[in-house]
């Protein structure tokens, strides 16, 4: 089975070719459920062999694959080859995992829409890109992945272009996202003239000879890379306007996978982060920061996807605290819970936003628990998940990240045990909002909800038709979705709720891939006390949340100030630094390098040929015996110089 | 043969001189294509002197060729002025200046 | 003797080639012409290149200039022309500049620059035998393929004057029935 490992990312290859040759002719639901198939065999394979590798002995753990050499440039010789390590085999299986639940659930989400089987052609193309990413035996393979994973993040976010915010969100995450491209690109540089090798292997091997700055320098640009596409600060801003695509894109790649890319680059090269411990600190405060800043936003945020949104840019920040501190098993584990139940919950909203013709704002639902069961359930699963209550998944992940924050730097764990009970506030606020309350939706059902407030609506053409069967005649009643949405949310949630089970296997498995595996060297009793402090902040969050939302003992406003509504400003901030200049800077090109100096040099030269032309041409007088006297002078001419020369 | 070949020279000069200015002053293109005429039989006699005086019967072979590519081009250019000067009474190239830029 | 024949037979091509230029009537300047042709026909002679003598004769003087006279008549043109105007500025005036340009420059290079080279390349001009065998050997031999292309040139030639002579805009055969 282990040699089949060029089948993982290969089946979604081919049902990405097979769709775009004939995903029209398949039609709904068939080029679905193609697609849908291409992801379960490639996990099936997956599952194959990372039961080979388990059946290797613990620090051999490791296979590659050479396939072919894709380009010869000199001393650069790349070739496309797989890297079976335990740490790529758990991205693969968590990716053709999530990624086939997920698929499946597209299959009853994007029933009716005109373009489905672009759709799944796109969804594979982005199954195959992060494959790549995440098994390729080279910098520059990942890199490939890299970019197509950010090339269908485009696709998928612009997927309802008609929509002028859907095309601009599309436009600003590749924008964005350039910007982190250029780190990984000089770093790869940097790399290659180094070690002379772009390939994990050598490169990784020989970390521990490097010099102080250029260790520090390559994790640095590696980091900049990651930033970009795991949405920190910074570069966080492409995140949230995402949530303009489909929801199952949302779910896939802005919550699961593609987001989660920058963190696998940093556990990747962790050799080389160890050589760089200022750059850990770097990273850590950012990733703590960026937990902290975002959980704020969600705090007001009344879009039931942006919640969400600002909650994959916090939990990420999580993740890179965990990097930070050297945590790398912390940050993969958070990573694997946090797929769960991020893709739970973003499925959930998706269920939601269905079941309620297509409604995005939470203050508008309320109550839905009654008429979506199975929604419910599974979405309350993911809540006490994300928010760390024990014994769900995301408890034990985010604890053991508080646990190496506290070894790290004890107001970096402050911060983070701040940001848990921020976390556990939002979501219960996102909960009780949504699912518990009045029925909220009955007040607005006799207008649109694109109309009602400015928010985008979630399908122009299923929008007008809700409004229309439901809004005129009064008779709107929230439903609950098919099976194949309901069945991954199920699935989703029993991971969710049970993943801390693997916390302790995968220390183990995971050892062999880090330089100096990590180990926590706090005593227990301050572990258990950390524990205990950790779970009382998630039920304090869970307690205010109810407090204000379930028994509304403070008003709305109070709580919801404008500059957090506002996510701090930060995209005014951006527009007036950052775009406001380039837009001058612009038209300056535009309006006066374009048109005065570069069209003013063209014409110009046009202007100078055409009158020297039309002085010219009047020596072309037409008369033969002009240009018979212009001959004998050339005649004479030529003479007079032999003569000079005799003479 | 007591005359040198240098008299022969200068007087095939004059004439080759006088075959040019005519063609540059003259309006008619008859006569222009008589002066080309009289060029190429300056550079004839010119073959032939420099025949004589390098005894060599190349130059008179070459004045020979001359003649035949004289001949073809009288014919082809006399068709072409007649073509052109078909309906005109006057055959002068002064009147034909269509190519004016 | 020689001497005499020379300056005769140089007068009489300069004279003709003055008359070609300075004749106000076409016909003049055709009769003029084969003055001149005559003369360099002469010039031939005495310079022992008989078989080219002749052929100027009847090539030269029996069919160019007969053709031109016939053009002449056929267009109709044989007016006079009035010499003292000239439309084009400044083209008499540049034209004997050019002239005496080229005239001196003949004379002044043939000061120091002077006819040498190899004798006898082709073959002896004197020596036993007629002139004309002379010509012919050489012709038939040494500059065969030359004379082959010059039956290839006389041949586009006639094409080409068929061609330019008889189509017109107005439509071929009719249009050289009225000329």
């Amino acid at each position: 089975m282990m040699h089949a490992v060029w089948l993982i990312p290969a089946l979604p290859l081919a049902g990405f070719l097979i769709l775009l040759a004939t995903g029209r002719k398949l039609g709904d639901p068939k080029a679905g459920y193609l697609a849908t198939a291409m992801m379960v065999g490639s996990f099936i394979v997956a599952v194959g062999v990372f039961f080979d590798l388990m059946g290797m002995p613990g620090e051999e753990r490791r296979f590659e694959q050479d396939l072919f050499s894709w380009m010869a440039v000199g001393g650069l010789d790349v070739h496309v080859g797989f890297l079976v390590d335990p740490l790529s085999v758990t991205m693969a299986l968590f990716v053709t995992g999530v990624g086939a639940l997920i698929h499946l659930y597209s299959v009853g989400y994007m029933h009716g829409d005109e373009r489905y089987p672009t759709f799944f052609v796109y969804l594979n193309l982005f199954a195959f890109s992060m494959l790549m990413l995440v098994l390729a035996d080279s910098f520059l393979l990942t890199f490939l992945g890299w970019e197509g994973v950010g090339a269908c993040s485009y696709f998928l976010i612009s997927f309802w272009f008609e929509r002028p915010t859907a095309a601009t969100a599309g436009k600003k995450a590749f924008v964005v996202n350039r910007v982190g491209d250029f780190g990984f690109m000089l770093a790869m540089f940097l790399i290659f003239a180094t070690f002379g090798s772009l390939n994990y292997v050598p490169v990784l091997e020989e970390a521990g000879t490097l010099a102080k700055g250029t260790a520090s320098a390559i994790a640095l640009l590696l980091f900049v890379g990651a930033v970009g596409k795991s949405a920190q600060l910074p570069l966080y801003v492409w995140l949230p306007d995402a949530m303009e695509g489909p929801t199952p894109v949302s779910a896939l790649i802005h919550a699961a996978t593609m987001v989660t890319a920058g963190v696998f680059l940093m556990v990747r090269v962790n050799p080389i982060l160890d050589m760089a411990p200022g750059v850990l600190t770097i990273i850590a405060t950012i990733g703590c920061l960026t937990a902290f800043f975002a959980a704020t936003i969600a705090c007001a945020q009344n879009d039931i996807k942006k919640v969400l949104a600002y909650s994959t840019v916090s939990q990420l920040g999580y993740m890179f605290l965990a990097v930070g501190s050297g945590a790398y098993i912390a940050a993969i584990f958070h990573m694997v819970t946090h797929a769960f139940f991020k893709a739970l919950l973003f499925l959930g909203a998706g269920s939601v936003i269905h079941g309620m013709h297509d409604e995005q704002d939470m203050k508008r639902m309320g109550a839905l628990r009654k008429w979506m069961p199975i929604t419910s359930g599974t979405f309350i699963v993911g809540w006490l998940a994300i928010a760390g209550v024990p014994p769900f998944s995301g408890f034990w992940s985010k604890d053991d990240i508080l646990l190496g924050a506290w070894e790290k730097n004890r107001l970096l764990w402050l911060i983070g045990l701040i940001t848990a009970l921020m976390t556990a506030y939002y979501m219960s606020r996102q909960v009780f909002l949504v699912f518990y309350g009045g029925e909220r939706w009955k007040k607005a059902d006799s207008r649109t909800p694109a109309e009602a407030h400015g928010e985008p609506d979630h399908e122009p053409a299923a929008t007008v038709g809700a409004a229309g069967d439901h809004g005129a005649h009064g008779d709107f009643k929230p439903h609950e979705s098919p099976g194949t949405m309901a069945a991954p949310l199920v699935v989703l949630a029993a991971l969710a709720a049970v993943a801390g089970i693997l916390k302790s296997p995968l220390e183990h498995w995971l050892e062999p891939v880090l330089a100096h595996p990590h180990h926590f060297t706090s005593p227990s009793g301050t572990k258990l006390g950390l524990i205990l402090v950790t779970t009382v902040a998630a039920l304090a969050g869970v307690g205010i949340a109810y407090l204000i939302w379930m028994r509304r003992r403070v008003k709305e406003g109070a709580v919801e100030p404008e500059v957090l509504r506002r996510a701090w400003y930060v995209d005014e901030l951006y527009q007036k630094v950052v775009e406001a200049p380039a837009r001058a800077f612009a038209n300056f090109s535009a309006f006066f390098v374009d048109a005065k100096v570069i069209d003013g040099t063209v014409n110009g030269v046009g202007a100078l040929v055409r009158a020297g032309g039309s002085r010219l041409r009047t020596v072309q007088s037409g008369f033969v015996r002009n240009y018979a006297l212009a001959v004998a002078v050339g005649a004479v001419a030529i003479l007079a110089y032999a003569v000079a020369r005799s003479a | 043969m007591s005359v040198p070949g240098a008299w022969y020279l200068g007087l095939a000069a004059m004439l080759f001189t006088i075959g040019g200015v005519g063609l540059l002053v003259r309006r008619n293109v008859l006569i222009m294509f008589m002066c080309i005429e009289l060029m190429l039989n300056a550079v004839n006699l010119t073959f032939v002197t420099f025949a004589r005086m390098l005894n060599d019967i190349g130059g008179q072979v070459v004045v020979f060729f001359v003649l035949v590519v004289a001949a073809a081009e009288v014919v082809v250019g006399l068709a072409i002025i007649v073509s052109i000067f078909r309906r005109r009474t006057e055959a002068t190239a002064d009147d034909i200046s269509l190519l004016k830029g | 003797m020689d001497w005499i024949v020379f300056v005769v037979a140089a007068a009489a091509v300069l004279a003709g080639a003055l008359g070609v230029v300075l004749s106000t009537h076409p016909v003049h300047s055709a009769l003029m012409l084969v003055l001149t042709l005559f003369g360099i026909a002469v010039l031939f002679v005495a310079q022992e290149a008989h078989f080219l003598a002749a052929v100027q004769v009847i090539v030269y003087a029996g069919a160019i200039v007969v053709l031109f006279l016939f053009v002449i008549m056929l267009l109709g043109i044989d007016k006079s022309e009035n010499l003292a105007t000239e439309r084009l500025p400044g083209q008499r005036p540049i034209a004997y500049l050019a002239g005496l340009g080229v005239i001196a420059a003949i004379f002044l290079l043939a000061r120091t620059a002077w006819v040498s080279g190899a004798e006898s390349v082709a073959g002896a001009a004197d020596g036993p035998g007629s002139n004309v065998e002379k010509v012919a050997s050489s012709l038939f031999t040494r500059y065969l393929l030359a004379f082959e292309m010059t039956s290839v040139l006389l041949v586009i030639a006639v094409v080409g004057a068929v061609v330019l002579a008889r189509h017109s805009p107005s439509g071929g055969v009719r249009d050289a029935e009225e000329t």
